[in-house]
């Protein structure tokens, strides 16, 4: 009964999602500030619901919903929302959301098409360093996939201006240093909560397995992921990778965070491959 | 009938350096306000200067002031008038006014739709009623022009655009950079339009200004000017490394900056983002630099692009603009011309009669028993009263002439008697 009333919330912030990603398609074309707002709340409700139904889940089943691969969908695009949230709060840089709304309704029709087998409760995904690591590790994703999101913007306002034509999204996009602002403060936030993830996930697998590392592929990603960014920081401070470079190195970053999530379980297998079949 | 002259000069008509001799500055002006307001030719008076323009409008009680101004702009300025005659234009009656709404709405700006006009106008105005020089008809005039200006930036989207080369820099500028005011300009060679950029990129909050001249003199005078520093002609490779925006229109006939001296700098400058303005023809900036990575060089061919791009929305929008002062031309006119003696004292007339007519007709309804005879008495008894009640009012408009301003009684006589309610509506 609760799992009902879980999923049909999720149902429900799905279309908050959908309306709000066609909201900001009309203000793309637009440019009516009003559009802006009303698309932001739609967001913002659909995310408030989502966390309910989740959180529904989540007393239902006595864990963290995310023994599944749709759960883990589900919980992604939470994470997500919620990074939007507090990113859109600091930084007015409205055509993020255009960016979330896309990721979170396709996450989400994803997670509402794909079938939910219920997996057996799983003694192992419980204790508080998995929770720890669990959320860590999707906050950290969410916030380096807005990264991402700022990267593409800043590649389709600097490809105008470098062309000396400036075009569709001159007027649409704000400065490429506010940009590029935004992106940098979206890594180092998701890099310094993606380390940590990281660390309590070693914590974890020390209390579960005994040992911190196992040569899984999921690890072994994740560890890449975070040298690219780690080395993304580093040259922004000593050898200036600011700007293009960076905004391609979040792209490449968060697309090996995507496979991390997703392909490994799928392609090659693993310990974490459990969690999310 | 006053007559309504504007004389001046502009940018159109007029290069820079003979602005600079015609120009006024706040005092200058109120001190020719008051010199001026002695002329018995002249009953009303503005001056109204920026840097590109210089003009004069005023209201003239009898012929001759266009040479008596002449006379004293050439006196005050000591510039002879063969110089600034032939760039001078004499704009009367209808003409002028639309003159004043075009400049207010800054339709007849360098460039089209630029904001700042409208505030100084504004200044001119409160110049002259400072000095006692503006009264009924330039008040008029003025708000009128205010108004038709804020329509004009309300209701169409000439101010939105970016309608000029310089405006299309500082645009490109402020989607480089987030917040301009942290940012450093370097000024290299001078020339008009790139010192119109510079001053613009002050206007959008920029304080940090170089200028870097062949001429060490002239870079000192334009940095004064600017407020800014001068470097000598070779500290400009050495700048790059501090400065965030070059705009660049020096005389030479090679590249000034080369794409090896800019690898360099960027590199010291760890890659933070260089914008290269180029107005000089032929340019003064390799256009290879733009390959560099947050490097962007634009000249001006490439900032033209960028305006017209902008241009055939900036033409509807400058047609409606056009429509808006056209429609306050006609309304302006209309009340000058109810300003008159005639139209004064038949309205007070109609009024009048309207009145006692309406009150007539209401008493006697009620008076059915009386014969048509006297109520006809009556009639004409109410006539007389209003007529005798009127005729000294009327003498006093009808005794034109003398040193009166017709249009200050004319128009309190309008208030008073409320005779252009439909107008105000």
């Amino acid at each position: 009964m609760a799992i009902q009333t879980g999923n049909t919330l999720l149902q429900i912030a799905f279309l908050f999602y959908v309306s709000s990603l066609a909201g900001y398609l009309l203000f793309l074309v637009r440019q009516k500030e009003q559009i802006q707002k009303i698309s932001f709340y739609l967001i913002a409700i659909g995310v408030g619901v989502h966390f309910a139904g989740i959180a529904v889940l989540g007393v239902a089943i006595r864990s963290l919903p995310v023994q599944n691969l749709v759960q883990n969908l589900s919980m992604a695009a939470l994470a997500f929302g919620v990074m939007f949230l507090y990113v859109r709060y600091k930084f007015n840089l409205k055509m993020l959301g255009l960016f979330t709304a896309m990721i979170l309704s396709v996450t989400m029709l994803a997670a509402l098409l794909l079938p939910d087998t219920q997996a057996p409760p799983n003694e192992a995904l419980k204790g508080i360093w998995f929770y720890c690591h669990i959320i860590l590790i999707f906050a950290g994703d969410a916030t380096l996939g807005l990264a991402c999101g700022a990267g593409i913007l800043y590649l389709l306002q600097e490809k105008g201006i470098k062309d000396r034509n400036p075009g569709f999204f001159f007027k649409r996009l704000p400065s490429l240093d506010f940009l590029d602002t935004v992106s940098h403060a979206c890594i180092t936030t998701g890099f310094f909560l993606l380390t940590l993830g990281l660390v309590t996930g070693f914590v974890y697998a020390k209390v579960l397995w005994g040992k911190f590392w196992s040569w899984d592929f999921k690890e072994l990603f994740s560890m890449g992921a975070w040298l690219v960014y780690a080395v993304l920081l580093h040259l922004r401070l000593y050898a200036g990778w600011r700007g293009r470079k960076s905004a391609i190195m979040t792209i490449v970053g968060f697309g090996i965070i995507v496979f991390t999530f997703l392909g490994v379980n799928l392609v090659l297998g693993g310990h974490h491959q459990e969690f999310t079949k | 009938m006053p007559n309504i002259i504007l004389i001046g000069i502009n940018h159109k008509t007029a290069p820079v350096a003979l602005r600079e001799k015609l120009s006024f500055s706040e005092e200058e002006t109120l001190a020719a306000l008051e010199i001026l307001k002695q002329h018995p030719g002249i009953r009303e008076i503005l001056i109204f200067s920026t840097c590109n323009r210089t003009e004069i409008l005023y209201v003239a009680t009898r012929s001759g002031t266009v040479d008596a101004l002449i006379t004293f702009l050439s006196g005050c300025k000591q510039v002879s008038p063969s110089e600034f005659v032939p760039a001078l234009y004499i704009l009367r009656k209808d003409e002028a006014i639309r003159h004043l709404f075009r400049v207010a709405s800054s339709l007849d700006s360098m460039m089209v739709g630029e904001p700042q006009i409208l505030g100084q106008i504004k200044q001119a105005y409160r110049m002259a009623v400072k000095a006692g020089t503006s009264r009924v008809l330039l008040n008029r005039m003025m708000h009128k022009s205010f108004s038709v200006a804020k329509k004009v930036r309300k209701e169409t989207g000439i101010g939105d655009n970016a309608v000029s080369i310089s405006y299309a820099a500082i645009e490109l500028a402020n989607k480089i950079f987030s917040d301009l005011s942290t940012k450093t300009v370097m000024l290299l060679g001078a020339g008009e339009m790139a010192e119109l950029a510079v001053d613009h990129l002050i206007s959008h909050d920029v304080r940090q200004i170089r200028v870097s001249n062949r001429t060490f003199e002239n870079a000192v005078s334009l940095a004064e000017r600017f407020n800014g520093r001068a470097l000598g002609f070779e500290e400009r490779v050495n700048a790059l490394t501090d400065v965030d925006i070059i705009i660049s229109s020096t005389g030479a006939a090679e590249y000034v900056i080369t794409a090896d001296q800019v690898r360099k700098a960027m590199k010291k400058r760890k890659y933070r983002t260089l914008f290269f303005i180029d107005i000089a023809v032929p340019r003064d900036i390799d256009p290879k630099i733009n390959e560099l990575s947050n490097v962007y060089v634009y000249d001006i061919d490439d900032l033209k692009t960028v305006v017209s791009s902008n241009i055939q929305q900036r033409e509807q929008e400058t047609v409606k603009a056009e429509r808006f002062v056209s429609e306050a031309v006609i309304k302006f006119r209309q009340w000058l011309d109810s300003l008159a003696i005639v139209p004064t004292i038949k309205a007070l007339n109609d009024k009048m009669t309207a009145i006692v007519d309406m009150e007539c007709d209401k008493t006697l309804s009620h008076l059915s028993h009386l014969p048509e005879p006297d109520k006809d008495a009556i009639r004409r008894m109410t006539q007389a009263i209003a007529s005798r009640v009127m005729h000294d009012p009327i003498m006093f408009l009808k005794h034109t002439g003398g040193h009166r301003d017709d249009s200050l009684y004319l128009n309190v006589a309008r208030q008073l008697f409320n005779l252009d309610m439909l107008e105000n509506q």
